[in-house]
Parts: C-alpha cells; structure tokens; sequence
C-alpha cells in the first residue's frame, strides 16, 4: 500500500509515494539517497540513525515515513551551511571524537538536539536538582548522548566536543 | 634498518575524511549512487543441527515486486567449497542456528524483508550440542593456533616446581562469548556484468577479492573490490563471511543490476564470526620474594563443527614473563555454533585476562605491590623464541603509568575504602601486543599534477589511514605532507594486506617507504609529471621479537548495597615505538581501553542450550558501554625508539589498548571489595553476593 506525502529533507521540499511499511530512515536513504543518517540497529538501540525532525531529536528507524507528512528534516548533511561545518560538527572534528565515523552524524544530531533541550532546561537523570539550572557537566552531557553508542570507543572525546560546541554557541 | 628523518610523522593532523564523516557524506559500502539497486534479504536457519527437508517459496515469489527467491536447489554450484562457512546454499544440512539457508531478491528492502518471512520451510531436525565445558570428553587438540603457531609449549617441569615452590597458584578464569558489533553491519553491494564490482564493507579488499574469486573460480582481474570507508570491523571484516557469496549469487541473479546486502544487526550474531568463550587454568608458582619457577596456561575453547578457528589465547603467557618452567596448551571443542573468528586483539585480548589477575593474587599473597611483581619477572629475551627483543619497555609503562596515576600512595588492603555509599579501589594490569608485518603488500608512487599520489589498496576502519599514510609517504619523499595524497580502499590500487593483527600502519608504511626509496632513485627530486614507482614491504628478519607493550590502571568505584560497578578513571600507558600521528592515535588506545572496559562490566552473548540461539542477539540486550559509562580515559606513551621494527620505527596500537584493561578493572574491584570476580563480565551479581555488610 503506498500514500502520498510531503517532506522537507536538509531544505529541500520533496513530494512522493512512500510504501506505508517504510521508515524514514529506509525513506531517507534508499528513496531520497540521503546517505547521512547511518542504519546500526533499526531498532531504535543505537542512535546511528538520528535525525533532526522539526527540530527535535528522533530516531528515523523507528518513525514510520507516512507519520511524518509535512515535516522538516535535517541530517547531519544539513546541518552545514553555506560550506561552513555547525559548530558541533567542527568541534568532534577538532575532537577527534570519532574513528569509523558510521556513528557519528547521528551523534551530532543527537548532541544539536540535545543543547537545545538543555537551553529549554529540560533535565536528565543525572540532574540533581531540575529545578535549578544545571551546568552542562561530563555527566549531564554523558547522560544525554547515551542513546548514541559508539563502538569505535570514542566517548571521552564526544563529552568535551560537545561542551566545547555548547560553549561556542552559547553567545548566538 | 635507516630510519626516517620525522617531520611529518609525529605530527598531530587532523584526519583527512573527517569533514566527510562529521557530515555523513563518507560513502559506506550500501551508499553509492547505483540507479535503481535490488535488495537482498537472506533466510536463516531455525534449527541448530540437521537438514532442509524443504523450502515452499511459493507465496514468496506471488508477492509482487520479488525478483527471485534463492535456495540450496536453485543457488549455482561454486566453484570451491572448501570453506564450509563459504560454501553456503550448496547443500541440504543445517550445522548452526542462523545458518543460511536462501535469499529473496526483491524491489524494495521492504519487499524482500517480507518475502523471506513468508518461506515456508521443513526440517529434519538433529540433535544438537553447543556446551562448551572444561571436561567434556570429546576436546582435542588443533593442529595450530591462529594464524599458525604452535598449539602447545613446554619448557622445564611446571608440576615439579608446583610441587617444591613455597607460594603457588592454581585457578580458573573465564572469559564469555562477545561480538565484534561494529557500528556499520556487515553489507554488501554487488553487480555482476560479466565481470563483478563489490562495494563490501571489508577490513581488506584484496583479501577480499582473493577469497571471493576463489569460491567463484573468477579470475582476479573479474573481480573488483571497493571499500574506501569501513564502518568499524574489529575483525569481523577481516575475511568475506558466508553472507557475501550469497551477494554475489544474488548478483550473478539479476546480471547488470546491482544488488544490496545489509545484515541485520540481529542477523550479525550468527553469521559474522565472534570471539570463542574461554575457560583458562592458569598455574603459577614462585619464592617468597616474587620470582616465578612456573607459569602454565591450560585453555578451552569452542569452534564451530564446520570450521575450526583455534583463539590463541595461551600466546602472551609464552612471553609476557621469565620463568623457567612453562606450559601452555589449547584444547576445543567442536560445536553446532556458528563460526567464530578474530576479534580485536584475538589470543591477546583474552589470553591477557587470566595470567594478569592470577599476577594480582600471587601478588596479594606474596604481600607485594602487583606492579613490582611484574618488575620481578622481566625476562631478559623472549622467554618463548629465545629472541632478544627488538625494545622492551613494559617497565617504563608501569612506572610511568603509576606516577600519572598515582600508584605510591596506595594502600594494597582490599575493601576498606569508602566514601559514603561506594567502596574504592584500584588495579592494573600489564598489556602486550605482537608487532606483525605482513609478508605481501605494493604501493605505487606518482608525481601528477605537481602533487606526489600514493596508491596503495589499504584500508581506514577509522584508524587513521588516509591521514598517516601521507605522512609517511611525505616524510620517506623529503616532501611537505599537504602535497601528498593518498588513494586507498580499492582493487584497482596495487595490493595491500588485510588490516588486521594491528599491522596496517607497519606493512603498508614500508611498502610507501620502499616505493619513495625507488622514486627518488629513479627520478631525484625533480620529477616530471606521471613519473611513477613502486615499492613493496619486505619480511621482517626474524631475528627479534618484536612486541608493543603498556600498562592499564583502573579506579573502580562498588556500591556497597547494589553491587553497581562504575569506573571513573582508566589509564594506560603504551610502548608502541614511534607514534604516527598522536590524535588518531590517542583515539585507537582509548578506543581499544574502553572497548576494554565494555568486556569487563557488559559485554556476554548468551547461548541458549536448548536452541543454539544468542538470545541477546541486540543492543538492547548485548550491552556495550555507553557515554554514561566512561568517565576520565587517558592514553600515554614513552618516547620509544626502535630501529629494528620497520623504516618508520612504529609498532601497531590497534589493539593493545584493550588487551589488559578488563583484567585491570577486575583486579581494581577486588581492591575495591575485596570480592574476586574469575569470570567475565563483572556484574553486580557477582560482586553483591560476596560482599559483607557493614
């Protein structure tokens, strides 16, 4: 069974039939070629596969396309403007804070998404008073990047690129 | 050997394909620009032992948009099935759960996912054994170890000196099943057009190559391979697994049309290989002072019945320490399992666990620091070859690493620190890795278009190949490194040994040396455009044994009422000769460490007897460290010269990073509780019974 839908993927506006079984993610990448987002799991287990969807983090594996009519996509491709990394990207660059690098755009989405959700002050378990506005500690970081595994071993380096990024794009 | 004047190795560069893989723009194996691609989805097996007495596809091959359905009575007859992992679809019998047993080639991924749920198959089921215990009585003995040693050494008489020595030491330690698990499944795009172009996802495509004409009986100039990017392998890409032939026959199904094959991460636990549970009896005996007068390693392992992969777990305990009596043995046994092969420092990484938390009870008995114990029993020479070492400089690891650490002000009395709920501890553990070159690999040197163009047909697991090979190739020219270029991953470059045995950086390096030593003697250093060379890698003497070293030290934090694990701090410091490139670098030993780190506290694939079935066939259920479970992992090294490993001086640093750290972090939970764990993983369980109340 197939049904219509529109997408916005990475700015581009995309208008087709989608088999209704489909993920987003097997959307993204073998309808639209978009090759960013990575598939580790399809279970929702691994993070390789994060996407910005209006704005928010989400596993593209375990959102079924026809449920996302109508919604902005961005993948770590997208994330670059105008030929200039994000900050994020640029800082796990400087990092090192990857090797096979199969993990790690669904990293930079999850760690995008996940500065946002600090600055709205959205806590996390190892928050220890959410009432108060916590620093974005190794912990707090370590905690929030967990759903995005690497097995490259690459996590003391994804902590400090993340603050370093945070850091950065603090002032804007 | 003259060595290289280093001005661009030792540099700290940034990696050449990062802006690619920050922006997910690295093309892996399933993401070339194909047109209109075919899926490929494979049909396993749901018996561990026995026979396929049919397979009704009819349902299968209604569905619209399936292309064709392959099975053992349709599948072409290949040319070689000598490899029983390999020959897969040419006969009848099930010999492990998971095994494969068809394929649907359809439209869509979806489609064929689909259709290979609707075959409807019988069996004539077989019992099956997939137990593996010390005593069975059907172990034998390999005829080698991987990838060729000696299955068992003996020198002196271990059971005289256990008898005579006042302090001796007799236990079992185990170590579980794990999955190499690399981010990237295992996949495989192929096209057959007479002649067949495979991107595969391989730790070597020559090898690759090689092994697939083989099966197929192709010549190799009908075969090329395709790899520039490899989303992690540990191993597990190191040689085509049955899945990839079953790409190619789809392939060779729809000729002109190129088919995807992705494995399933599920689909990975049965048909990628895996590390062999081990069961190790490890003896020591010494004198009061700390001297070893034995050091024995009994081990028992697993292979599957179809093809035998001996772990050479017992290796490091031939050298790692003098003692002039010395035993080591392997025995397996042979089970209705899937194949297990190489993972990250396989012989090593295990081989490690057993003797370096034995040391820490002889040491604890001996009331001695463990790192002076160690001290103690540096042998002279290679206690195994009777070689000199090329450089030995494990003590230098120890002590440097202590004083990072800070070992002196350690009080050896286990379980009596706590700071509020958690008790504290610290342990360490001794790490050593072989350092190999391959026997056969070819660069190409040209001069095009003003710059200098390496070809060589390597590969970047996220190693750091396409950075450190310019910086070889730059320092063996006399030219500024960012005037060199590398090309990698690809049949059509000269060829390159498989990236395994942490060998890469020493085999491909001198290759590069070799081909710019005959550049510069052909063209000087005014060379014209497209003026080429090569060079090819030259076999070690064998007049050395030649090892990195280092020193894993592990704070570990125990729970005093839960029993939960955490480490905050892991500290190695490593040996390895000359370090290329100290940020890829730094990122393989702590990679290595934290995967290191993931074996002691998470990682065991779950074998159900009753079925053959890694039950915990997922991330949800196989754990692996997570960002929330590593805190501070620092990686340092001496300032190591040696002149008789290679041109480049550099040993390999792939995998000695996660040899020791699981035996460090049990022997710093001991410290912690008191409570000593002999069988990987150390989880709560384990630890929470033993400990006292207080």
């Amino acid at each position: 069974m197939k049904t219509e839908l529109s997408l916005d993927v990475d700015g581009e506006p995309y208008h087709l039939a989608v088999d209704t079984r489909m993920t987003l993610l097997d959307l993204l990448r073998e309808r639209l070629g978009k090759m960013s987002p990575k598939k580790g799991c399809d279970h929702g287990q691994c993070g390789a596969c994060t996407v910005l969807i209006n704005g928010r983090r989400a596993l593209a594996c375990l959102a079924l396309a026809v449920a996302h009519d109508g919604s902005e996509v961005v993948t770590a491709d997208g994330l670059a403007h105008d030929g200039a990394l994000h900050p994020v990207a640029q800082a796990f660059l400087d990092h090192d804070a990857f090797q096979c690098g199969y993990c790690t755009p669904g990293q930079i989405c999850s760690a995008v998404g996940m500065l946002d959700e600090f600055a709205q002050g959205w806590p996390s378990a190892a928050t220890i008073y959410p009432a108060s506005e916590p620093e974005l500690d190794h912990d707090e970081v370590a905690e929030r990047m967990s759903g995005n595994l690497c097995r490259c071993g690459a996590y003391a380096n994804i902590v400090p690129a993340v603050q370093d990024a945070a850091g950065q794009m603090a002032p804007r | 050997m003259t060595a290289l004047h280093s001005r661009a190795i030792g540099r700290d560069l940034l990696r050449r394909d990062g802006r690619l893989k920050v922006t997910g723009t690295a093309p892996y194996a399933y993401e070339g620009p194909l047109g209109k691609p075919a899926y490929c989805h494979l049909i396993q097996a749901t018996i561990a032992r026995g026979r396929v007495t049919g397979m009704d596809t009819t349902s299968a091959q209604a569905i619209d948009g399936v292309i064709t359905v392959l099975t053992a009575d349709n599948a072409e007859r290949l040319a070689s099935t000598e490899d029983n992992e390999l020959a897969v679809l040419q006969s009848d019998e099930v010999a492990f759960r998971g095994q494969i047993i068809g394929a649907v080639i359809a439209e869509t991924s979806e489609v064929a996912r689909h259709a290979a749920g609707t075959v409807q198959v019988t069996y004539a089921q077989e019992p099956h054994d997939v137990e593996l215990s010390v005593d069975r009585a059907d172990l034998y003995k390999p005829y080698k170890i991987n990838p060729a040693y000696p299955t068992d050494t003996a020198d002196g008489d271990v059971a005289a000196a256990m008898a005579s020595a006042p302090v001796t030491l007799e236990n079992t330690y185990t170590t579980a099943m794990y999955h190499n698990n690399p981010m990237e499944p295992h996949t495989t795009t192929a096209l057959w057009d007479g002649s067949l172009t495979m991107w595969d996802s391989t730790q070597g495509v020559h090898s690759a190559r090689s092994v697939i004409a083989r099966v197929f009986g192709f010549d190799h100039e009908q075969v090329r391979v395709v790899c520039p990017y490899v989303g992690g392998g540990f191993g597990s890409k190191g040689t085509p697994h049955a899945h990839v032939v079953v790409a190619v026959m789809a392939a060779r199904a729809t000729p002109g049309r190129a088919v995807k094959l992705a494995l399933t991460r599920q689909q990975m636990f049965f048909l990628t290989g895996y590390r062999t549970p081990t069961i190790q009896k490890m003896q020591l005996a010494a004198d009061r002072d700390g001297h070893l007068a034995a050091i024995a390693l009994d081990v028992v392992e697993q292979t599957s019945r179809i093809k035998e992969f001996a772990e050479q777990t017992g290796m490091p305990t031939r050298s790692m320490y003098a003692a002039p009596n010395r035993r080591t043995t392997h025995r397996l046994a042979a089970l209705d399992v899937p194949v297990p092969t190489w993972m990250r420092a396989p012989g090593e990484c295990p081989g490690m666990f057993g003797p370096e938390v034995a040391l820490d009870e002889l040491a604890e008995q001996l009331g001695l620091d463990p790192i002076e114990l160690r001290i103690r029993n540096e042998p002279s020479v290679d206690p195994d070859s009777g070689r000199p070492w090329s450089s030995r400089n494990l003590i230098a690891c120890l002590r440097e690493g202590a004083e990072r650490f800070g070992w002196a002000e350690r009080d050896p009395a286990p379980g009596v620190r706590r700071q509020g709920d958690w008790l504290v501890g610290t342990g360490v553990a001794a790490s050593v890795y072989p350092t190999y070159r391959m026997a056969v690999s070819t660069a190409t040197l040209r001069y095009e278009r003003s710059r200098y163009v390496v070809e060589i047909g390597a590969a970047d697991l996220g190693t750091g190949t396409w950075t450190t090979l310019p910086q070889i190739a730059a320092d063996a020219l006399g030219v500024d490194v960012d005037d060199v270029d590398a090309r990698i991953g690809d049949t059509d470059y000269p060829i390159a040994s498989v990236a395994g045995g942490s060998s890469g950086m020493s085999t491909w390096g001198s290759a590069i040396v070799e081909a710019a030593r005959a550049f510069r003697d052909k063209f000087g250093t005014d060379p014209a455009d497209g003026d080429e060379a090569e060079g090819s890698v030259s076999p070690p003497t064998g007049k050395y044994a030649m090892h990195a070293f280092g020193a894993q030290f592990v704070e570990a934090r125990v729970h005093a009422d839960t029993g939960e694990i955490r480490v905050p701090r892991l500290l190695g410091v490593f040996a390895a000769g000359r370090i290329i490139n100290p940020r890829t670098a730094r990122s393989q030993f702590i990679g290595g460490m934290t995967m290191g780190l993931s074996m002691a506290l998470h990682e065991q694939s779950v074998l159900d007897p009753r079925f053959g079935h890694v039950v915990n066939h997922d991330f949800a259920d196989y754990h692996i460290s997570v960002c929330a479970d590593v805190g501070d992992v620092q990686a340092h090294w001496i300032d190591e010269y040696d002149p008789h490993v290679n041109a480049m001086g550099s040993k390999g640093i792939g995998e000695i990073g996660i040899v020791g750290t699981a035996a460090a972090v049990v022997n710093a939970v001991h410290h912690a509780t008191g409570v000593r764990v002999r069988d990987l993983p150390v989880t709560l369980d384990k630890v929470l019974a033993q400990l006292t109340p207080n």
